[in-house]
Formats: C-alpha cells, sequence, structure tokens
C-alpha cells in the first residue's frame, strides 16, 4: 500500500474583494488542481515550486488542517481531514518558519510535553530521546528555554520533536531555511540517516535545491497549483534540457563567438560563456574553440538544478 | 483518561514555571498592587467614615474587600492576559496551525495552562500584597473551615469563568485576526462589573441585581463574599453553583465557538 495517495485534487479559496463603496465582489482562486501523485514508504520526495504555487496548501491537506475542495487523498490509509486525531500519531510536521517548541520552557520541556500529547511509552521516549539528542547534539541544549536557541538549534530542536512519537511520514517545510552551511549539511546527513535506518518517508518542500539533489532521488515540482514534473533528477535535468557551459578565457576581448551546436550566452571582457547540450561532447567545442581563437584557460560547468527547474517554471504557461 | 489527566497537570505544572521565570516583573507587579491598594484604602475609608454600613459591609470589611480585589486582579485577569493571549497571537501570527494538527483539545490545554498561570499569581501577586495589606489595616478572615474550602473553590471557579470570558475574546480574532477592540472593550466591562473599581453592593438598585447575576460577579464579589462571611450555610452553596452554572455555560460555548473556527479554517481555509 502506497504511504501516501492524491487522486485529481483540488483546493480552492473564495476571495472576496471590495469593488466598491459597500459592494464586495467573490472570486475564486485555484491554489491547487487537479493534482495525482503516490509516494511510497521509505521514499524521499522533493517537493518544489515557486512561492503561491500550491505547495503549502498541498501539506495542510496532507495533515488534514485543510480539506480538498475535491478529489481524494489517502496518508497511511487515513483520510487526513475525516481522521486528523488518528493521523496525527502518524505524521511529523516541521514547519521552517514556525516552532513546535514552547517559547519560554527549556527544550527539554517540550519533549515532556509531547511525549503526553502523543502518549508515547516511556521506554521508546527514552530509545528515541537517546538517539537524537545524540545525533542531532541536543545535550547542552536541553535545558535552555527556546527563546535563546540560535535557529540552527531551534531547527534541530524541532526536527527531533517532529520525529518522536516514531512518525511514518514527516513533512518537512523548507527545515534548511536560514542555515548557514554547516548546519544545513548535519541535518541533511540526519535526514539522511533516519529515512535510511526508520524507513521513514519524507515530504520535503524547500527553495534551497541542493537539499533536493542531495537528499531526494524523486522530486516533484508544482506550478500555478499543478503538478509539471514527477520523477527523478536525472529526467528533471532531461525535462529541462539541461546544458552544460564552456568557459573560456581568450588571450584579449572579441566578438561573441559563433559555432554551430553552441550559443554564446554571456560575454564579459575576455571571458566567454558557451552552452551546449548536457549529453554532447565538450572535445570537439573546445576544439573548434581553440582552432579560431587564442585560449588562456577553459573550464566547463555542469548543468545546473536552479537553471532546469527555472526553465520548468518559465515554460509552463499559467492556466486560464 | 489518566493519561490526558496527566499532560493536563503536566501543561498546567509548565505553564506555572513559565511565569515564575519573571522574578522582577513579579516584584514590580505586587509593588504596584501594594501602593493601589492602599489608595483604594484610603478612598473606601473616606466613604465608609461617611456611611459605616454601605452596601451591607462595615469599615474592616471594606478594606479586606480591597486588598481580596488586589489578589484577585492577576488571579482571574481582569483586563485580560494569561494563557487565552497567548492563543489570540498564535492566530495572528498563524501558529494555531501547530496547536490544530496535534491529538490534544485546545480548551482542555489553554485551560490547563491558564490554571497554572492562576496558581502563580495566586501565590505571588495575591498572597503579597494581602500579607502587606494586613500589616497595615486590620482585616477579616474567614470564620471557619468550611469557609476557607469555600473560598478556595470559589478562587478556582472565578478563574474558570474569567478563562470563557477571556477565550471568547480570543477566539475572536479567528474572525477579526486582531482582538485588540474586542479586549479593551472586555477589560472596561470585566474591570467595572467585577466589583474591582466599586463593589457591587454598592451598585444602586436594579444595576445591582443584574451586575451580580453576570459573569464578572465571579471574579471578585462572590469570592470576597464567602471570605467576609456574607454567604453562609446554604446561601454559600448556591453562590458556589452560580459560579460553576457561568463556568459552564461560558465552556460550552467556547467548546461551540472553536469548534466553528475549527470549520472556518479547515473547510473555508480561513
Amino acid at each position: 500500500m502506497s504511504m501516501i495517495e492524491v487522486r485529481d485534487v483540488s483546493r480552492s479559496f473564495v476571495l472576496r474583494r471590495r469593488s466598491g463603496r459597500w459592494r464586495r465582489t467573490a472570486h475564486t482562486v485555484h491554489a491547487v488542481s487537479g493534482l495525482s501523485f503516490t509516494v511510497e514508504p521509505g521514499e524521499m520526495v522533493g517537493y518544489i515550486g515557486p512561492n503561491g504555487a500550491g505547495k503549502s496548501t498541498t501539506i495542510k491537506m496532507l495533515t488534514g488542517i485543510l480539506v480538498p475542495t475535491g478529489g481524494t487523498l489517502t496518508v497511511a490509509g487515513l483520510t487526513p481531514y475525516v481522521e486528523r486525531t488518528q493521523l496525527a500519531q502518524r505524521i511529523g510536521v516541521v514547519f521552517g518558519q514556525r516552532t513546535a517548541l514552547w517559547w519560554d520552557l527549556p527544550l527539554r520541556d517540550s519533549y515532556e510535553l509531547l511525549q503526553r500529547i502523543y502518549r508515547i511509552p516511556p521506554a521508546r521516549y527514552r530509545t528515541n530521546m537517546a538517539t537524537f539528542t545524540e545525533l542531532l547534539d541536543l545535550a547542552e541544549l536541553l535545558d535552555t528555554p527556546v527563546r535563546q536557541l540560535s535557529l540552527g538549534q531551534r531547527m534541530r530542536g524541532d526536527i527531533a520533536a517532529a520525529l518522536l512519537h516514531d512518525p511514518d511520514v514527516v513533512y518537512l517545510d523548507e527545515p534548511t531555511i536560514g542555515l548557514d552551511v554547516v548546519s544545513k549539511s548535519k541535518l541533511r546527513e540526519f535526514l539522511r540517516q533516519t529515512n535510511r535506518e526508520r524507513g521513514l518517508t519524507v515530504i520535503l518542500t524547500t527553495h534551497d535545491l541542493h537539499d533536493i539533489e542531495q537528499l531526494c532521488s524523486r522530486v516533484m515540482v508544482i506550478d500555478h497549483g499543478r503538478l509539471v514534473f514527477d520523477g527523478d533528477l536525472a529526467a528533471l535535468h532531461a525535462v529541462g534540457g539541461a546544458r552544460r557551459t564552456l568557459v573560456v578565457d581568450l588571450s584579449e576581448p572579441t566578438d561573441p563567438i559563433t559555432i554551430p551546436g553552441a550559443e554564446t550566452v554571456k560575454v564579459e571582457g575576455p571571458r566567454q560563456w558557451l552552452a551546449f547540450p548536457a549529453e554532447a561532447s565538450a572535445a570537439p567545442l573546445v576544439a573548434a574553440v581553440a582552432a579560431a581563437h587564442d585560449i588562456a584557460d577553459l573550464s566547463i560547468l555542469e548543468p545546473d538544478i536552479e537553471d532546469v527547474i527555472t526553465r520548468i517554471y518559465t515554460s509552463t504557461p499559467p492556466p486560464g | 483518561m489518566r493519561a490526558t489527566g496527566s499532560l493536563w497537570f503536566a501543561v498546567a505544572q509548565r505553564s506555572f514555571r513559565r511565569y515564575s521565570t519573571y522574578r522582577a516583573a513579579t516584584l514590580a507587579g505586587i509593588f504596584t498592587n501594594c501602593v493601589f491598594g492602599l489608595i483604594f484604602c484610603f478612598v473606601y475609608i473616606a466613604v465608609w467614615n461617611q456611611n459605616p454600613d454601605a452596601g451591607g459591609y462595615d469599615r474592616t470589611d471594606a478594606i479586606t474587600y480591597v486588598w481580596l480585589g488586589q489578589a484577585m486582579i492577576m488571579t482571574v485577569a481582569v483586563w485580560n492576559g494569561g494563557a487565552t493571549d497567548d492563543l489570540a497571537a498564535r492566530i495572528k501570527s498563524g501558529d494555531v496551525a501547530v496547536d490544530l494538527y496535534r491529538p490534544v483539545n485546545l480548551l482542555g490545554w489553554y485551560l490547563a495552562s491558564d490554571l497554572g498561570r492562576a496558581l502563580f499569581h495566586l501565590l505571588t501577586r495575591g498572597v503579597a500584597p494581602t500579607v502587606f495589606g494586613a500589616v497595615i489595616f486590620d482585616l477579616r478572615y474567614p470564620a471557619s473551615t468550611l469557609t476557607w474550602v469555600q473560598f478556595a473553590v470559589s478562587a478556582v471557579l472565578a478563574v474558570t469563568v474569567s478563562f470563557g470570558v477571556r477565550m471568547l475574546v480570543s477566539a475572536s480574532a479567528f474572525w477579526l485576526l486582531d482582538d485588540t477592540g474586542i479586549k479593551n472593550l472586555a477589560a472596561v466591562l470585566a474591570m467595572f462589573f467585577s466589583g474591582l473599581v466599586v463593589p457591587l453592593v454598592l451598585f444602586p438598585g436594579w444595576t445591582r441585581d443584574l451586575a451580580s447575576v453576570l459573569p464578572w460577579a465571579s471574579y471578585l464579589q462572590v469570592p470576597a463574599d464567602i471570605w467576609l462571611g456574607k454567604h453562609v450555610g446554604g446561601d454559600a452553596w448556591m453562590a458556589l453553583g452560580f459560579q460553576a452554572l457561568w463556568t459552564l455555560v461560558l465552556l460550552a460555548f467556547c467548546h461551540g465557538v472553536l469548534q466553528l473556527a475549527n470549520r472556518k479554517v479547515v473547510v473555508q481555509g480561513g
């Protein structure tokens, strides 16, 4: 059985806008329309899209705090908005910009409250606490009030809080937002390990594409409330028409180089950027440039997932 | 059931601890209560010198009433504040989403949290100014152990009634997003109808009858009258029953409102 099944789900909001002194006209906004996907147990899926694409709306429906206006969805065999209380035992949620911890209390107290909220058996609670304290470096923080924690520390605290009751699925909404490079990589390592060891299903929404590249075997791209891509990273590159870039430093500034099979995308003094299809070999291109110009130095940039995503976003027309 | 009880106890305990971390604020607050208590005492003494049994109180009753009033201000949170303010803030910031996906009853959670807070405020902002008042003035004390017990129950019910009122005020933020206006209105009503400024027993004619059946009478007038021995025997039980009834009505109302709010957020996506 799939962990998450979403079939033809849509969600629209009715907004009332003032259109005169007293008059208000209602108009409907489709936050998500015709969304369908399934996620298998143990998968780690990146869920990305520009602001306002419908990511948070989807997550809210998957936690049961928002009812879809159409379609069906189940998580761990439960219908979220109907069986929200049972589902809460099976899912963990981290909203990167909010905290599930109690602001004025030492970190430890939040966990003790969560133990009671989720009725975690004492033995289970102790093992989980021991594991997370070690893996997330929480030992020093347990007696510190949450309001005194740094953003990175708080995020680690929040991740532990979301996993304390052994959920089957965890939704991470921008877990690395605002973190420095070291904290990010530690967090990713922890998620990788937890996914591997506990078979945890992870849905990760992020704007940091390195999160996706390093964690997710599968990516779903949503734009204007519709799923515009669902597949692995390689397929994403193919769909996005990934290109590599040859960067050449010439001995002196010249006009943009014209060579068939490559496009000069940028010129900056003696340095030029030539984009070419990712699957083509760079050798003939280098040879062709060298034949016509004096090359001082060169390097090749691999396709950037960011570019790929941008291409997908800009190539999908807004519906209607 | 036992597990839930242990959760509520844990919540109340942590709420108590949370307020206890702000020591300077507590000391400053106690000082303020003492100063205002003194000012009120001088005013009341002037009144009762003119009319020695105004509202059926003698001078000692009146002075005792002042210190009970100072003790109850923060305990029942007359001017709002307490756990219910947290809810309003969380609605405004959207953090209430975190509360909603937890398998926990929102009303029970905030009630437990507010009771923990009230106990802290009773022990500090309640007891300290009263001791100060007792040092300076002759006060009246409950006449029997039974009265002490009845007063304790009445004080708890005072908190639950005020919690019900404050919860409704805070829950209005689900629709209004900002509850400041309603909060100010509620604070004025509570200050007036609780008898904090002028005891309800001094209200003239029908206004006294009206004020004594409104929920705010539970905040101060009822517990004070029990303390002063104005309600004895069956009368005292009736007074407690009055508070219990308002508690039930308000909590039922809160439950309904939260249910509606939940529907609004979940179904309409507000």
